[in-house]
């Protein structure tokens, strides 16, 4: 007996994608019912109601909560991008052996197999009070009292987001980068064209793609974090998940699935924004 | 590199711009593993040591601690449950990623569904999917458990991952050999087990590096479905918030350490694999041209 190629296809992608509906797709539709549940404080009732979005919007917190998230994440997506560039474009540019760059990129992905939790929890003992950086720059003379900003601020915050997430910017541009035929570069090269120009004018167009992932990747995780900005900022700043976790915690649902349904169109709609300037599908599915 | 432009060398020569990029690619990998590093020397503090430097003495005091402590829960039954856990989000992904990458091979109706399905997948905050798989439980009266709810709500996140390795791999997978292979007769199963999965070995590794230590340190999706029993991650996260000894580095220490072997293994049989495959291929060459030389002879 001979399948036909479709049917053998389905076969093929059908158990992941019974995978994909049932814990992702069925789910994702349970979020947007329970947020139309009644919710009193206390109970929840199946309903078809919009007083959590209601109450969600009348609150002073949501837009401050959101501009926080956004900060984040903008402020973390330039900083990753400028890194995640700058060293893919050394490892690809001027690393020439292939074993050379093969070791290095591996030493920047390793850490990326580690536990988020234990490394974002490292920053503690360097960035505390009488952390290592501080006791150095005591210790060197350069300041006479212990900077209090290091630790349980957004500069913690932002530092252990670049942390965890510049690997997502790194491995995307890496691969964009790698793809490039270095005969164009050489062209514009003897061409008499400056180094500068050959950066901007033909590599970061042609890792465009490697950089609209990388910025997807870098922009979701901030904007869905609620266990960084917790830890670092002492609990003393928040974000729009990190809210929603609380309602979890106080088993609130109704009002964290609103939440969660907002804040997946958010996401949505910025992940819709980078994939309009870039179309991401040719490049990965070729 | 002639004629043109004789006084300038190739592009990406050593010049400045390298060594101030070499330099910038040093403080990166200094900030990247500095951090981490320190966390390690200080899981080894000595019984009266604090949470950071100076080191008072040395000892392996905050590991027995770590296993005798009864007081955040049980530690060594979650990390027994993390292993297992990724042990079956490992196998799971490499077949159902593999299997769909194999299919993606052929345009068929609803491809770009499957595709931005599992895309979306990749991308959702994994607290929504934690919430979503918990709802969902709730809503079903099915209890939630590390082995059903927190499985399928982490396979959500190591499936498209693998399914983009596969892609990378089957991109430059050629088809060549399976029709050679055809051409002499093997069936598809032959054909698939003979030739196909022992070329996209290394690569299938890959996506079990990527189930197994993405599940195994996976703390967003598992919050929320793992039901009674912990795992982990969520042992950790708990020493967070009220372990203040560095029992806590320890832990670290210990789990980086499962991490690393994970690492090590993955890219060690890798590694193997190539040099075996260069290795064959070598003798192959010398072979066919002792029957070239023969035939000419």
């Amino acid at each position: 007996m001979k399948l036909s190629p479709t049917l053998t296809s389905y076969l093929q992608v059908g158990p992941m994608m019974l995978v994909l509906l049932l814990f992702f797709g069925v789910p994702l539709l349970v979020v947007i019912a329970f947020s139309f549940f009644d919710f009193d404080g206390i109970n929840t009732v199946p309903a078809f109601v919009w007083d959590n979005y209601a109450e969600l919007f009348a609150s002073k917190v949501t837009l401050s909560l959101y501009l926080k998230t956004i900060y984040y994440a903008l402020v973390v997506w330039a900083i990753t991008l400028v890194i995640g560039f700058t060293v893919s474009y050394f490892l690809v540019f001027h690393v020439r052996s292939v074993i050379w760059q093969m070791a290095l990129f591996l030493l920047c992905t390793v850490p990326f197999w580690t536990s988020n939790i234990i490394r974002m929890i490292s920053w503690i003992p360097f960035l505390g009070r009488n952390g290592i950086f501080n006791q150095a720059l005591l210790g060197a003379g350069i300041i006479s009292e212990p900077l209090e900003f290091l630790l349980f601020s957004d500069f913690a915050v932002i530092v252990a987001y670049v942390h965890l997430f510049t690997l997502f910017m790194i491995v995307p541009i890496f691969n964009s980068m790698a793809r490039i035929d270095r005969s164009i570069i050489e062209a514009a090269w003897d061409g008499g064209s400056s180094g500068w120009r050959i950066v901007s004018d033909i590599i970061v167009p042609l890792s465009k793609t490697g950089i609209a992932l990388g910025s997807i990747f870098v922009i979701t995780l901030v904007m869905g974090d609620f266990f960084v900005v917790k830890v670092m900022s002492g609990s003393h700043s928040a974000s729009v998940a990190m809210a929603m976790s609380n309602q979890i915690a106080m088993v609130q649902y109704p009002p964290a699935a609103a939440s969660a349904v907002i804040l997946l169109i958010i996401v949505t709609l910025m992940v819709a924004a980078i994939l309009r300037l870039v179309d991401v599908r040719k490049e990965l599915a070729r | 590199m002639a004629g043109a432009a004789p006084h300038r060398k190739e592009f990406g020569r050593r010049g400045l711009s390298f060594y101030l990029l070499a330099a910038f690619f040093a403080l990166f990998v200094a900030f990247l593993y500095g951090p981490m590093s320190a966390i390690y020397t200080l899981s080894f503090q000595g019984p009266t040591g604090g949470l950071t430097f100076p080191m008072r003495g040395a000892s392996l005091h905050w590991f027995v601690a770590l296993f005798e402590q009864q007081r955040t829960g049980d530690f060594a039954g979650a990390f027994g449950r993390s292993l297992m856990l990724a042990g079956l989000v490992l196998t799971l992904t490499v077949t159902l990623s593999v299997l769909a990458g194999l299919a993606f091979r052929r345009r068929f109706p609803g491809s770009t569904f499957v595709f931005y399905l599992a895309i979306a997948s990749l991308i959702m905050p994994g607290i929504l999917v934690g919430l979503g798989v918990g709802l969902t439980f709730q809503l079903f009266g099915v209890r939630t458990a590390w082995y059903t709810s927190a499985l399928g709500a982490q396979l959500t996140w190591t499936m498209p991952f693998g399914l983009l390795i596969m892609f990378a791999v089957l991109s430059r997978f050629n088809r060549a050999f399976e029709e050679a292979g055809r051409d002499l007769g093997a069936s598809s199963m032959q054909i698939f087990w003979m030739i196909v999965l022992p070329i996209l070995l290394p690569g299938i590794i890959g996506v079990a590096l990527f189930g197994f230590t993405l599940s195994y340190d996976e703390f967003p999706r598992t919050l929320l479905t793992a039901g009674a029993q912990n795992t982990l991650p969520m042992e950790i996260w708990g020493m967070t918030t009220n372990v203040t000894s560095p029992a806590l580095y320890a832990l670290g220490t210990v789990t980086t350490l499962v991490s690393f072997s994970a690492i090590a293994v993955s890219l060690g049989s890798i590694a193997f694999i190539q040099r075996r495959r260069a290795r064959r291929s070598a003798t192959a060459e010398s072979a066919a041209d002792e029957t070239t030389k023969q035939d000419s002879n």
